[in-house]
């Protein structure tokens, strides 16, 4: 889960690292009024900043400063609901406006390579930071941290003295890397980001925007994680997916896709997206039931997927590992008496593996006008692409 | 022979008691594997009964169960919140092959038990797989051993699903050793490990490697093939239609920006004399091809 910056604000603060104040505002007078609480600081001047989680808000106007709260309310109507790379703007960041001297970089991340992690760092900051590796690798020193140490004042002196600074500037940095290690280990995070982490006119080490990543596998040591989510940004279906504890991702197309196993269904995904390409059909989800799954499993999966208006027919791909044939067939059998006679969307349902024959008699005995059975995946993408095209 | 498990294997399991890990020890037992001690602190000196009059005895710890049984393999069913536990437990007994079957453990738990395992004598396979088989000799994890029988493929996949799937087209050839390495961002063995151990192993003529989305390990994997194997590999890449920033059911498959697509790897899998298969149907028949020609 990514964070917005004003979480990952929140978060920097709670574990000690040096942020300015900053409220969020989903209006533009509680833009203002966080505007004369916050500008009260620093001269009245603040920095509106739209929260999306996405980069290059600078450029598509997303960032105004304002002198006065009045300001900050006019900047706050102009960037809410404006649209940044497809992410509208319902919320904005009202900050403290700083005197920069300078920007730099700095991360910490998961390094699937090497399984460890990496801290990155470079006085260059305030830039795209794939342009500044691409540009000008040299610029950006790279340092593994070893997950069972983490970032201690040795290891925050080794990335100061790689990425380059003097020392004065260094031994100021040195606390503030340590604080994000806390923040990287002590919330689970896969990312943190700093850029830039400025140093101020006078001299002091400020994360000015951050950009935090954290591990959903972490849920069940960081209850308070759950109050971050962008609920209002979930895709109803996914929400209603999860619900059930099911695996969704809504996609464009039309052919509802469903089965077990995370990789069968990326790979069903594609088989769609092959045999479509004649037909002008795509998927329009993927949904992994898991493995073992039950008869009430694939009813819940199945019921989620015809709620999509845009499904025009729907694949079934289960290959019974663990998960049994007859199962997934019931299933299948029980989510279509509940429909009744309102459904109709053909289904298309491929299976293989354990208790195969019995799932197939089943499914034949049941002998919906709905239900075609196909013996190989190919098969059964096509026949799925072909019928939803003809919908 | 096969790889790193075989009919001498001497199996316990840890979390044995729990639902999932009395349903799998039953599995396994079924399918001949040698099953000789369940690890649990709260139950330690218990026996627990399985079909066909089988008793399996009970260990405090995976120490206790290596020496009382010779145990070289331990198979993971803990839950999540206490894998992490049990895997640096089996590390410190020195057990040789650990198979983490637990999904859902945090990365930072991965990381953690994974990097103190690095020059200590366990080879860790997972987090979130299905583990591994050498049908006909020995099964350690969830892969159904009715699948497929004995044969001379060695099988390395990301995906639990896909390779069940790939066995079952590949079934009257047969497989020396299927290795599920889990779809985790930190894993213990990857494709690598398993491309190296199946160039060695004079029980396999021919490798599949399927991959998905997420990470680079398939590009490195890919450049390792270039200048290390000369068994013949094909490949498979699922998650072409993935978009971007979404994690798709395994949390190591996600695409970032530009990074981690299923193009990417399968351009440099092609590029190292890999033949790809369009999809998982198209790479079986390639790998028949081949079997069919080195016969």
């Amino acid at each position: 889960m990514d964070l917005f910056e004003y979480q990952a604000r929140d978060v920097f603060e709670k574990h000690g690292v040096p942020v300015l104040a900053g409220e969020v505002a989903t209006t533009p007078e509680q833009a203002r009024e966080a505007a004369e609480r916050i500008g009260a600081a620093s001269g009245g001047v603040t920095v509106v900043k739209a929260q999306v989680k996405t980069g290059g808000r600078g450029k598509a106007g997303g960032v105004k400063v304002a002198k006065t709260p009045e300001e900050a309310e006019a900047a706050a109507r102009q960037i809410l609901g404006m649209d940044i790379k497809g992410h509208t703007v319902h919320k904005v960041m009202v900050a403290q406006g700083a005197q920069i001297a300078e920007e730099y970089y700095f991360s910490i991340l998961l390094d699937r390579a090497n399984r460890s992690y990496l801290a990155m760092c470079s006085k260059e900051g305030g830039m795209e930071i794939e342009q500044l590796a691409e540009e000008r690798p040299e610029a950006l020193a790279k340092i593994e941290v070893d997950p069972n140490v983490g970032i201690d004042d040795a290891k925050a002196q080794e990335i100061v003295d790689a990425a380059g600074f003097d020392a004065e500037t260094g031994a100021a940095i040195v606390p503030v890397l340590k604080s994000l290690w806390t923040v990287y280990h002590d919330e689970d995070a896969t990312l943190v980001e700093v850029n830039p982490l400025v140093k101020t006119q006078s001299g002091d080490i400020v994360a000015l925007d951050g950009k935090v990543s954290l591990d959903a596998n972490a849920a069940f040591r960081q209850p308070h994680h759950a109050e971050l989510e962008d609920v209002d940004a979930s895709d109803p279906l996914e929400a209603a997916a999860k619900e059930k504890d099911l695996n969704y991702v809504k996609l464009d197309g039309n052919v509802g896709v469903i089965g077990n196993g995370a990789g069968l269904m990326m790979s069903t995904l594609d088989v769609v997206a092959y045999a479509g390409e004649q037909y002008g059909s795509s998927p329009a989800n993927f949904l992994d039931i898991g493995g073992g799954a039950s008869a009430e499993v694939m009813a819940n999966g199945l019921h989620i997927i015809l709620s999509d208006p845009q499904v025009k027919s729907v694949f079934v791909n289960v290959f019974g590992g663990i998960t049994a044939c007859d199962a997934v067939a019931n299933g299948i059998v029980g989510a279509l008496q509940k429909l009744g006679d309102e459904e109709d969307r053909p289904l298309v349902v491929r299976l293989d593996g354990n208790n195969v024959e019995e799932g197939r008699r089943i499914l034949a005995e049941f002998n919906h006008p709905l239900v075609t059975i196909e013996e190989t995946m190919d098969g059964a993408a096509a026949k799925a692409a072909e019928l939803a095209a003809a919908k | 022979m096969a790889i790193w498990l075989n009919s001498d294997s001497k199996v316990i399991v840890q979390g044995m008691t729990g639902s999932e890990g009395m349903k799998h020890t039953t599995r396994m037992l079924a399918s001949g594997t040698d099953i000789v001690g369940g690890v649990n602190p709260r139950k330690a000196g218990q026996v627990v009964d399985f079909p066909g009059d089988v008793q399996v005895p009970v260990f405090g710890t995976v120490g206790e169960a290596m020496e009382a049984t010779g145990a070289n393999v331990s198979v993971v069913f803990v839950p999540p919140a206490f894998a992490k536990d049990a895997v640096i437990e089996a590390i410190d007994a020195g057990i040789p092959l650990l198979v983490i079957i637990t999904e859902g453990i945090a990365v930072r738990d991965s990381a953690e038990f994974y990097n103190y395992s690095k020059g200590k004598s366990t080879r860790i396979i997972g987090p979130n797989c299905p583990g591994l088989i050498s049908p006909g000799k020995s099964n350690a994890g969830i892969i159904p051993a009715d699948i497929s029988g004995p044969g001379r493929i060695g099988l390395v996949s990301k995906s639990g699903t896909l390779t069940y799937q790939m066995m079952y087209e590949l079934r009257d050839f047969g497989f020396s050793t299927a290795v599920g390495i889990g779809g985790d961002p930190i894993i213990g063995t990857t494709h690598i490990d398993c491309l190296e151990a199946f160039q060695n192993d004079p029980e396999t003529d021919a490798i599949v490697m399927i991959g998905e989305i997420g990470g680079d390990a398939e590009e490195r994997a890919a450049a390792y093939i270039k200048e290390h194997v000369t068994k013949p590999v094909v490949g498979y890449v699922a998650g072409f239609t993935a978009p971007e920033g979404k994690t798709m059911g395994h949390a190591g498959a996600i695409v970032s920006g530009s990074a981690g697509t299923a193009q990417a790897k399968k351009e440099a899998l092609e590029a190292a004399g890999v033949k790809v298969g369009k999809t998982p149907s198209e790479t079986a028949r390639l790998m028949r091809e081949i079997m069919e020609s080195m016969a």
